[in-house]
């Protein structure tokens, strides 16, 4: 097989993790909308999950579970371990951001990036 | 007791936290946080002192589990110095924060006010002594999130918080997750997360293009949590529409962590002798450092509302600590630290001052300060030494910070950015002035409010300034620390300092 070919395909997870990145970048970069920034966010956050969690698969390895059989070839468990970790900090931190955008909807009727700085400036021009 | 106070300094105020939350009425929960802050405080003293009489590092092995299979906490000649740094402002912001979060923050949510204070301070604490890159991250977020729902508290006075909480909330959480990208890649790379080990493992795999991309996503993740120009748009607005309080906390501590971390990162992990390392690294922050140090003095300058103007001169002082970084020298280090550790002080001189004002008056710009010279001498006073001490005038710890970084740059012949170095502190004089002269020599506006104070609102303010101007005329111990904590990263050339 083309070198060039097998290599792409080896590492399918690694460009799988970018593609999925820079979408979620791109949400979050792009988008006046504050719901769809925390989602952008999200699957920005989820694409780094999915590389730790799949560098973290060993050839031929079952789950990390003890089997009692020392000729078992387990998984690496820590990436897991860590991920569980970053995934309670991901909703952590969209719980925060929805709850800032309930009251930024409240005070500003509006989750538009472009609205809520208009409504800023012509404040400013009033003081 | 005594083997326990490296894991006790972080443990006290994130067990206090939920207390905190639970208790009614508004002193018992600023009760709960300011014995936990001065308990704190009263540990990394000991800590650096023990830590500077016995000159090794301390590490204390979480569950008795060793490096690298446990995590570690690690006290050595650089965290001994930034703890007390982080503690010491915590209590002093605490002790004023009763006054402040009375005037500004509606009764109700005062418990919950001071649960995300001492979280936001524990996570500052633990990413200091963590030895462990992934709990750098975990603590990262704890002082983060909270930092959100501190800065988002502004908006009962100003609703302009709450954008600005949910835009750092972003950014933050971008800069968090680079950083986890580039922790994720050097795992892949070396199979360990300690610090120590990562360092030692990292020369085998240092030609590989993985782990220069891991040192890039490290590093610019970082820059965004330190606000490096030109990622600091996140900071001024969220300065601005904080509450008083939280300004004065998170100017003086949150972004000097970040700068903490790189250090530790860029230079405890992969060493000066990273391949690639002083090119690409080490010339983009001495770049976007005197850049940051030009763009935001000139900002501030302009600048009419104080806590903007100060927030701009932050951008301006952390490009001072990237320069310091920048250089890539064991002097230009001690001058990060140094710097680090003196912004500290004024800044939170500043805030403190400027927060008791705008406390008072709702606002504190130019116009609320004209003439205020003759009717809140002390805090004014406390300002004006704030402002010299920023630009670095003699008998000031700023004035030691810059002479250091200036000595750094000159080691290794960078002439033209030791003379923007310059320029751009003599520039700071431009607001500092635009202040006196407002406060001192203008008239107070016929109708204007009458500011008042009492010693309950200056002393805290008064406690930075009297810091700043002591390490500023007695600095030996603290450039002796700064150069220890520097030759962490940097082994001592003999015959050089």
């Amino acid at each position: 097989m083309n070198p060039f070919i097998e290599q792409l395909l080896g590492q399918w997870n690694y460009y799988l993790v970018i593609v999925l990145m820079m979408i979620g970048f791109y949400g979050v970069i792009a988008r006046g909308n504050m719901v769809k920034k925390i989602v952008g966010l999200n699957i920005f956050q989820t694409s780094v999950f999915m590389l730790y969690i799949s560098m973290g698969k060993v050839a031929q390895g079952t789950a990390p579970i003890l089997t009692g059989d020392p000729t078992t070839v387990y998984s690496n468990p820590l990436p897991h371990v860590l991920i569980l970790t970053a995934i309670v900090v991901g909703v952590s931190t969209t719980a925060v951001g929805y709850a800032l955008i309930i009251r930024i909807h409240e005070s500003f009727g509006t989750i538009e990036d472009d609205d809520i700085i208009a409504q800023l400036d012509d404040e400013e021009d009033v003081s | 007791m005594m083997q326990h106070l490296p894991v006790l300094q972080v443990l006290l105020p994130l067990l206090a936290a939920p207390f905190a939350a639970l208790l009614r009425g508004r002193d018992l929960a600023w009760g709960v946080a300011f014995i936990t802050t001065g308990a704190a405080f009263l540990i990394s003293i000991a800590l650096f002192l023990e830590q500077r009489a016995l000159g090794t590092t301390l590490v204390y092995e979480m569950g008795n589990w060793a490096a690298p299979i446990g995590i570690v906490y690690v006290i050595d000649a650089a965290s001994a110095l930034v703890l007390p740094v982080i503690s010491g402002i915590g209590f002093v912001a605490t002790l004023a924060a009763r006054q402040l979060v009375a005037a500004e923050i509606d009764a109700r949510d005062h418990a919950l006010f001071y649960a995300a204070w001492l979280l936001t301070i524990a996570g500052m604490l633990g990413q200091v002594t963590t030895g462990d890159a992934f709990n750098i991250f975990v603590f990262l977020e704890i002082s983060s999130l909270s930092a959100y729902a501190l800065v988002a508290m502004g908006s009962g006075r100003d609703r302009r918080a709450l954008p600005a909480a949910f835009n750092y909330l972003i950014l933050g959480t971008v800069g968090a997750t680079f950083y986890v990208i580039g922790l994720g890649l050097l795992y892949m790379l070396t199979g360990t997360l300690n610090l120590v080990d990562l360092a030692e493992r990292l020369p085998q795999v240092e030609e590989t293009r993985a782990a220069f991309t891991a040192m890039a996503f490290i590093a610019l993740g970082l820059f965004l949590k330190m606000a490096l120009f030109p990622l600091h748009f996140w900071l001024v607005p969220a300065y601005a529409h904080a509450p008083s309080a939280v300004t004065a906390l998170m100017a003086s501590t949150a972004t000097k962590v970040s700068v903490y971390v790189l250090i530790r990162l860029i230079f405890g992990v992969f060493g000066v002798e990273f391949p690639g390392l002083a090119d690409a690294v080490g010339l983009l922050v001495l770049t976007l450092g005197i850049a940051g140090a030009f763009v935001g003095t000139l900002a501030a300058i302009v600048e009419t509302d104080l806590k903007k103007l100060f927030a701009q001169s932050s951008i301006a002082q952390l490009g001072y600590m990237a320069i310091g970084i920048g250089a890539m020298s064991a002097t230009g280090l001690a001058a990060a630290f140094l710097h680090l550790f003196n912004h500290a002080l004024m800044k939170g001189a500043l805030f403190l001052a400027i927060g008791m004002i705008a406390a008072q008056a709702g606002r504190a710009t130019m116009g609320t300060i004209q003439g205020a010279g003759k009717q809140i001498p002390i805090t004014m006073t406390a300002i004006l030494f704030g402002g010299l001490a920023l630009i670095g005038v003699p008998l000031t710890a700023g004035f030691i910070s810059k002479l250091y970084l200036i000595r750094a740059l000159l080691e290794q012949d960078f002439w033209l950015l030791a003379g923007l170095t310059f320029l751009s502190s003599a520039l700071a004089l431009a607001y500092v002035w635009k202040i006196i002269e407002a406060a001192w020599l203008q008239p107070r506006p016929k109708g204007a409010p009458k500011l008042h104070e009492t010693a309950s609102q200056y002393i805290p303010a008064w406690i930075m300034v009297i810091a700043t101007l002591g390490f500023g005329i007695y600095a030996t111990p603290l450039v002796q620390a700064a150069f220890a904590a520097a030759h962490v990263f940097i082994p001592s050339v003999a015959g050089a300092n």
